[in-house]
């Protein structure tokens, strides 16, 4: 077991899936020599050549309708979008075609190709460098969305995300890119479609993707200092969703907060609320809660610290769980405010 | 690579026929686009018709453009690659594709009713120039599988003003990919003139920025399209890289059966395009040659007739549709949501 990266560990998938697959080919914005702006295809180029790892001219659009078309050729395109507010060029691209091809055409052709983003905040960006952008990809029927929480996950979710025969989006929290896990590559981790339980608890469950999972152990760790027992739950896949894993973790604790790092509003943390409290009504001591971001423009360095979900906020959320059977007084007040 | 740029500048007038540097087709290909044409015209004239009768949610009809659909579909060959428009549908046909399936999109029973794999045509493109960046992604695969398919990516003069037509031309010249690329100028985009879309010289001239040799020709003499087409496709297939074809044509039509063409162009104008109508040029130049009377116009005429009776005929036909196939090509393998969503829709038709 060695101390690896998420950087580390996805740059190691990549080049085994290179090494074991001819159909893999990997482009974006300077991901050949350079090997990326956080390195994670550094050395394909070196290792591969210019077949298996090139530059494409700066346009993502051009990216992705380019990948569409390799794909149909028999390629399985890995393409790197920059940052996740530089993908928004290529939405169309996503939505109308990655996302659709299989099904428009009663599925002749499949688009089996990964569009890998570096996505989210906490490392001080500035302005469009630090967008949450899954609840835009999740909501689009026929991709796969995945985001890994550590190392292990990296390698195995961005393996298995080359072979799907489907398009992944696959995004990767760039604040955790750096972050160690011990672990020995190649590794297999839950396959994409199942979430994780990554820590035990019997008195409420947090449940959380990506970016937001280490606040969750933390915030788990933290609770359990004030006597609470917490639960969570690594989404991991958010489109498929595993409903089973979830529900049942719900069901174990009767308490639940669901944690995103992304604005609120109509965001990924919502459809999952939604869901625990459609499927988990009659177990549930209180209501579903949501920690997430304000839903504001992303925030200048100096103020994202404000924005971004914290251990206090997952605290609050957790002590309005209605231990003692009491009405939130959050929404109480709320009501005789507005009388 | 050594490009010259005069070399690859469009010539300054739309090509025709003749013209020294760009040879004539042989009288029998001639023949067969002037029969393609006909049997073209008489097909989108029945589609029209089937949306008056219902049975088309919507037609763009190419009426005026047959020597673009005609020249496009016989300018390449069976291995090669499609990539078309809405209004590409006779086009599709010429390219032996089922008229039927070509009319599922329209008639609304599913996206695409062709075989996208085994026709190698793609699914018809709505939304505007996105199907250019395929055609180069495809091209350059092809290749680099040591293929030497070309795709030929069709498009409209307001498409071009599209981001995704000047990242394709870019990505294609830089690949150096081999990808043909018909701008079928015909005069508008729904109601925008050309004047509105664009003030560049020609639209031919919008490849020459990115290394992409470029030709514009009349779009309504078939001969000149076959011919310029001929040598686009010649060069992307040896190597040479992307080419960049504008053909003025013009939409006799409305742009769907939906629109109301008399709102933005004048019935003078249209009238203008009659006197260059295609297919009656490419007959007087047959004649005029010795290669078509008046029993072979009669026959070929008399073939479109049977082949619309057989349109109309199939048509008449209700689709059979299947409300579980709305789960079945989502992803390869149902997700557990999907999976539930169609026992949800199974039980909704039980009740019924
Ligand atoms: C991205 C996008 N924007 C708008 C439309 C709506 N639309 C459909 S056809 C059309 C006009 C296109 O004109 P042109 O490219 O000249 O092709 P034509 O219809 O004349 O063949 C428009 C605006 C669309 N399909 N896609």
């Amino acid at each position: 077991m060695a101390p690896t990266s998420m950087a580390q560990a996805l740059n190691a998938a990549l080049r085994d899936a290179i090494a074991e697959d001819e159909r893999v080919v990997v482009f974006g914005e300077d991901v050949g020599k350079l090997g990326g702006v956080f390195r994670i295809t550094d050395g394909l180029q070196d290792a591969f050549g210019e077949d298996r790892c090139f530059d494409t001219p700066l346009a993502e659009s051009g990216i992705a309708g380019f990948a569409v078309g390799m794909a149909m050729a028999g390629f399985r395109p890995v393409v790197e979008m920059q940052f996740d507010a530089f993908a928004f060029p290529a939405f169309e691209q996503v939505v109308s075609h990655v996302a659709k091809m299989r099904n428009r055409t009663r599925g002749a052709v499949a688009l089996p190709m990964v569009i890998r983003i570096p996505f989210a905040g906490g490392i001080g960006g500035v302005e469009h460098h630090c967008d949450s952008s899954e609840a835009y990809y999740a909501h689009t029927p026929g991709l796969k969305v995945v985001t890994p929480s550590g190392a292990a996950d990296a390698y195995s979710l961005l393996r298995e995300a080359i072979e799907d025969p489907d398009p992944v989006v696959f995004l990767e929290p760039k604040k955790l890119y750096w972050s160690k896990e011990d672990v020995e590559l190649p590794v297999t981790t839950e396959p994409i479609g199942r979430a994780a339980i990554r820590r035990r608890g019997r008195d409420a469950t947090l449940i959380a993707y990506g970016p937001s999972v280490p606040l969750a152990m933390e915030s788990a760790a933290a609770a359990a200092e004030e006597g609470w027992d917490v639960q969570v739950v690594d989404v991991r896949s958010l489109v498929p969703f595993d409903d089973e894993t979830v529900t049942a973790a719900v069901r174990e604790t009767g308490r639940c907060v669901v944690v995103q790092e992304a604005q609120g509003f109509a965001g990924v943390a919502a459809e999952i609320a939604a869901r625990v409290q459609e499927r988990c009504f009659h177990s549930l001591s209180a209501p579903v809660l949501r920690v997430s971001g304000f839903d504001v423009p992303y925030p200048p360095p100096k103020l994202e610290h404000s924005h971004l979900p914290n251990v206090d906020r997952v605290l609050d959320a957790l002590a309005r769980l209605q231990w003692d059977d009491q009405p939130d007084v959050k929404w109480l007040d709320a009501r005789e405010g507005a009388a | 690579m050594e490009v010259s740029t005069v070399e690859w500048l469009p010539s300054s007038s739309p090509v025709q026929l003749p013209d020294p540097n760009h040879p004539a087709p042989e009288p029998s290909r001639l023949l067969a686009a002037y029969r393609a044409m006909v049997v073209g015209r008489r097909f989108d004239a029945q589609a029209t018709t089937l949306t008056k009768q219902g049975r088309l949610a919507v037609y763009p009809s190419s009426r005026g453009q047959e020597a673009c659909q005609v020249g496009a579909a016989l300018s390449i060959g069976a291995q090669d690659w499609l990539f078309p428009t809405y209004r590409d549908s006779v086009a599709l046909v010429t390219r032996g594709i089922d008229p039927v399936e070509v009319l599922t999109l329209l008639r609304g029973d599913w996206h695409c009713g062709y075989d996208v794999p085994s026709t190698r045509t793609a699914p018809q493109c709505t939304p505007l120039a996105t199907q250019t960046l395929h055609a180069v992604g495809l091209a350059h695969g092809e290749a680099r599988k040591g293929r030497d398919t070309v795709a030929l990516a069709l498009i409209g003069d307001g498409a071009t003003s599209e981001g995704d037509f000047h990242e394709a031309l870019n990505f294609a010249a830089v690949f150096r990919a081999p990808v043909v690329f018909l701008v079928q100028n015909n005069g508008y985009a729904i109601s925008v003139p050309l004047a509105k879309q664009s003030v560049a010289p020609s639209l031919a001239h919008k490849g020459i920025g990115y290394g992409v040799r470029s030709e514009q020709v009349d779009g309504n003499d078939a001969a000149a399209v076959l011919s310029v087409l001929d040598t686009a496709v010649a060069h992307a297939r040896s190597g040479g890289g992307p080419f960049l074809v504008e053909a003025h044509t013009y939409r006799m039509e409305a742009h769907t059966n939906a629109d109301d063409a008399g709102r933005y162009r004048s019935p003078d104008e249209v009238e203008q395009w009659r006197q260059r109508d295609p297919i009656d040029r490419q007959e007087r130049q047959l004649r005029e040659s010795g290669h078509l009377d008046d029993t072979a116009v009669e026959q070929i005429a008399a073939e479109a007739e049977e082949f619309a009776v057989q349109v109309r005929s199939r048509m008449q036909a209700e689709p059979s549709t299947d409300p579980a196939d709305l789960f079945r090509h989502v992803y390869a393998e149902p997700t557990p949501q999907l999976t539930e969503q169609l026992a949800q829709l199974r039980a909704e038709q039980e009740a019924l």
